[in-house]
């Protein structure tokens, strides 16, 4: 199976996934 | 002549945000442009790239970092929240600790691929250290795939990073 990072779409969407995951962590704490 | 302390702090986020603007830079220049163009190029001519070009943007990407993640921590360290924010903010519950420490976390893992991944891979790759053809091409691919880990990293650490100073508490 092809290695998504070989994509620098896929790149780059992952890294605003991980964006967003990160900002609803954050936002976890402080509710 | 007395240097007021609030000026060491902005001296060394300045510091930090050229280093910064440095490395990173470097590394989007490699995943967007570099890497994307090498099939393009005439086997004749990458030499021009491989032997010339990408050691000198590695140079200054590694000690970009390099430097991004020291003049970081002095920045951390004058500002007082050094500790807080490695802690995630879980010390001080300061949700300005929590940002900065996920971009402080990110941005050491990303410092931490380019020293000890990247570059190590990248002198097999590029033949500063000589290795087998087979050694050479793997770590090629490596080198590439922790890149664009890093490039992955970077669009979460840079949210972190500017949010902790810039958006409302």
């Amino acid at each position: 199976m092809k290695n998504p990072l070989e994509s620098l779409h896929t790149t780059i969407v992952l890294g605003l996934v991980l964006t967003v995951v990160m900002v609803l962590i954050i936002n976890a704490m402080y509710s | 002549m007395h240097i007021d302390p609030a000026y060491w702090t902005f001296f060394f986020r300045w510091l930090h945000i050229m280093s910064g603007v440095m490395w990173i830079g470097l590394l989007w220049y490699f995943n967007f442009v570099q890497i994307p163009s090498m099939p393009k190029i005439p086997d004749a001519e990458k030499p021009a790239i491989s032997k010339v070009i990408a050691p000198a943007a590695l140079f200054w990407f590694r000690w970009g970092a390099m430097s991004t993640i020291i003049t970081g921590l002095i920045e951390a360290y004058l500002n007082g929240y050094l500790t807080d924010a490695i802690a995630f903010g879980l010390t001080n519950h300061s949700i300005q600790a929590t940002r900065i420490g996920f971009g402080m976390w990110l941005g050491t893992i990303m410092w931490f691929n380019v020293w000890f991944v990247i570059w190590p891979n990248q002198k097999k790759a590029l033949g500063i250290v000589q290795v087998g053809p087979d050694e050479k091409k793997a770590a090629g691919r490596t080198a590439m795939l922790f890149s664009r880990i890093n490039t992955m990293l970077s669009i979460p650490m840079l949210y972190a990073m500017a949010s902790a100073s810039h958006l409302p508490m």
